[in-house]
């Protein structure tokens, strides 16, 4: 099996399960972001990749190569960690060249590719200067460049956009993904940032509880996410709750073309808010009103109570519905674009 | 954030008290030892005013000389040590737990309230023939028969590594534990054992701590005056001792005075030489 393997990895902290018997296949040159709630395992996970934490169970292999037990240093990996963790008494090429020091190349060469990884990250010619003077989207540029200097099998990035503020943080996700291409290079980010995992990823691996609750590309996710934690982590969404009634399916308290599987008399729905259409009145579709509008300039989102029931719509300003606040309207749910979730 | 330069009395009264507590407590006694220096000395008696070099040209002798380049040389020796030891000691201790960390750092304390009288005897018991760690050597049939470590260099060497360890580690600790613990996992993830990782990493990104650490053992030994007379020979005495031998025992107080001023000369100038080179390093 080409790529890298992941086979019933555990890790116990004590009594705590930090990662609980996950399996995961990562094909070679395939960038993957680890998604999901602080305390999920997602960093553990990659610390275990790393090989700076070791597995309580399971193994971890490369292109068919078992490296559960393998050290760090021996693995030929590049890791950005959230810290950055630059080293303060090097200067930028100093920091860069470190692996290759390590590796007892000489310093023409150093210095041949020092160069060459600052101009992949677009600081040419910031080899000498001090890493303290560089500034947050710098410093971020010369951890990801020093990573990436031995030309690693794997290449992991721990929240390595956090510390940035959001425009450059959207900026870098966009050149890292570019870099990513470019290089081919098997890429693991470990985010909880869902926007960052959807700009980057090829696959998105939502995680909860040390599991991993669903493994799909970013549009299958918010398409089709497995249950409402994934459906409620990714973007925004609608639960609502369906029933069986006889032999239809009742949602918000009126039939619904919604598809209730076979024996299931009870699931939740998930429809994304710019899914949920606003129209008139009518006796076939389930009744809301109006408690909240609020206009986003691009986007204009209305807050609905269907008999108790919360709903968010959203709709662009070019197709604003003409109501107001205290208006009751019907609510169309596009049945092709409403997710059943058993669990 | 940027100030104002303080104005008027009320304004400066923060620093009027150190700075009378300094002048007081600092600048007038070594004030009065320089002047002493100069001094004559009164045979029988005590000392008169007066400017003559006398005393530092007896200073001038390979005797003196010698004295001064062997308490340098122990000096520096203790400071090396008490690095050495130190180092790896706080590097894991500021890795370990909480409780551990506190452990260690209470037992290391205990032994800075210890007197310099009792370490000295204490050790130069356990380095005696009769009741030493000899006697423990040769039950365990790796020595012959038990021996006297003491008097000697390194009963010397021990005792004041012994004393000085607690305030390198006192002083390393706090940079140790606020080292970012990702810089050797960054260096091990580019291929870095931990040990090349603690060298290439650690280090030398604590090398102003190393530095200090290394100065202040060695201004501490400089004036270790005590251990070298009940661990060593007198050919192990250093300059402190004999300081304190004609300041106390001779009653010869311009010639201490001036030995006293030649030392804080010569330290003074190696603290400078080392935080030069220290400079350079960085550079």
């Amino acid at each position: 099996m080409s790529g890298l393997v992941l086979k019933g990895v555990s890790r116990d902290f004590g009594p705590v399960k930090a990662v609980n018997d996950v399996d995961l296949v990562v094909p070679n040159g395939r960038f993957v972001c680890l998604l999901g709630p602080s305390g999920c395992g997602k960093t553990t996970l990659l610390r275990m990749i790393a090989g700076l934490d070791a597995p309580t169970t399971g193994t971890i292999s490369i292109d068919g190569e078992d490296i559960t037990r393998q050290p760090t240093h021996k693995r030929n990996l590049g890791m950005v960690f959230q810290s950055l963790a630059l080293f303060p008494h090097l200067t930028v090429g100093g920091n860069i060249a470190y692996a290759l020091r390590i590796r007892g190349l000489s310093k023409e060469e150093q210095a041949r590719r020092v160069e060459e990884l600052l101009a992949l990250v677009h600081l040419p010619g910031y080899a000498d200067r001090a890493v303290s003077k560089l500034s947050g989207g710098q410093r971020q540029r010369v951890a990801i460049a020093r990573a990436l200097a031995v030309s690693p099998r794997l290449f992991l990035l721990d929240e390595p956009l956090s510390a940035l503020d959001a425009k450059l943080r959207e900026a870098m996700q966009v050149e890292l993904r570019q870099l990513q291409q470019q290089l081919g290079i098997t890429t693991i980010v470990v985010t909880h940032d869902q926007r960052e995992a959807m700009t980057m990823a090829d696959t998105v691996i939502v995680m909860k509880g040390g599991e991993i609750r669903q493994a799909a590309s970013p549009v299958e996710i918010y398409r089709k996410p497995a249950d409402t934690f994934v459906a409620d982590f990714i973007g925004s969404t609608n639960l609502i709750d369906i029933s069986r009634d006889g032999d239809r399916a009742m949602l918000l308290g009126r039939p619904t073309a919604v598809p209730l599987p076979y024996g299931v008399s009870k699931a939740t729905v998930s429809v994304r808010p710019e899914d949920v259409e606003l129209t008139a009145p009518s006796s076939e579709l389930p009744e809301a009103k109006i408690t909240f509008v609020r206009d986003l300039g691009g986007a204009i989102e209305f807050f609905l109570d269907a008999n108790g029931a919360q709903v968010v719509a959203v709709t662009s300003p070019r197709a604003r519905p003409e109501v107001a606040v205290g208006d009751r309207v019907g609510l169309r749910l596009d049945p092709a674009r409403s997710v059943v979730l058993t669990r | 954030m940027r100030r104002e330069p303080a104005r008027g009395l009320v304004q400066h009264l923060p620093v009027i008290f150190p700075g009378l507590m300094l002048t007081i407590f600092f600048i007038v006694p070594f004030g009065t030892m320089v002047a002493v220096s100069f001094f004559r000395r009164q045979q029988g008696g005590f000392y008169v005013p007066d400017f003559v070099l006398a005393n530092y040209a007896r200073f001038l002798t390979p005797f003196f000389g010698n004295v001064l380049v062997f308490s340098l040389y122990l000096a520096i020796a203790v400071a090396v040590v008490s690095l050495i030891i130190a180092v790896p000691f706080t590097y894991l201790i500021a890795r370990s737990r909480r409780v551990t960390q506190v452990l260690w750092l209470v037992a290391l304390l205990s032994i800075l309230s210890l007197s310099e009288v009792i370490i000295g005897f204490a050790w130069s018991t356990l380095l005696s023939r009769t009741a030493g760690i000899t006697n423990l050597l040769v039950r365990l049939g790796l020595m012959e028969a038990p021996q006297a470590l003491v008097p000697g260099f390194g009963a010397v060497l021990t005792g004041m590594v012994y004393q000085a360890m607690p305030y390198a580690v006192l002083v390393l600790y706090p940079s140790m534990v606020r080292l970012d613990p990702t810089l050797t996992e960054a260096a091990r993830t580019l291929g870095a054992s931990p040990l090349k990782a603690f060298f290439t990493v650690v280090l030398p990104a604590l090398r102003t701590t190393l530095v200090a650490t290394l100065i202040m053992a060695f201004i501490f030994a400089l004036g270790s005056y005590l251990l070298p007379q009940i661990l060593g020979r007198p050919s192990h005495w250093t300059l402190s001792v004999l300081i304190t031998d004609q300041a106390l025992y001779q009653s010869n107080m311009p010639f201490a005075a001036a030995m006293a001023v030649f030392l804080v000369l010569v330290s003074l100038a190696l603290v400078a030489l080392t935080m030069f080179a220290g400079k350079k390093l960085e550079a």
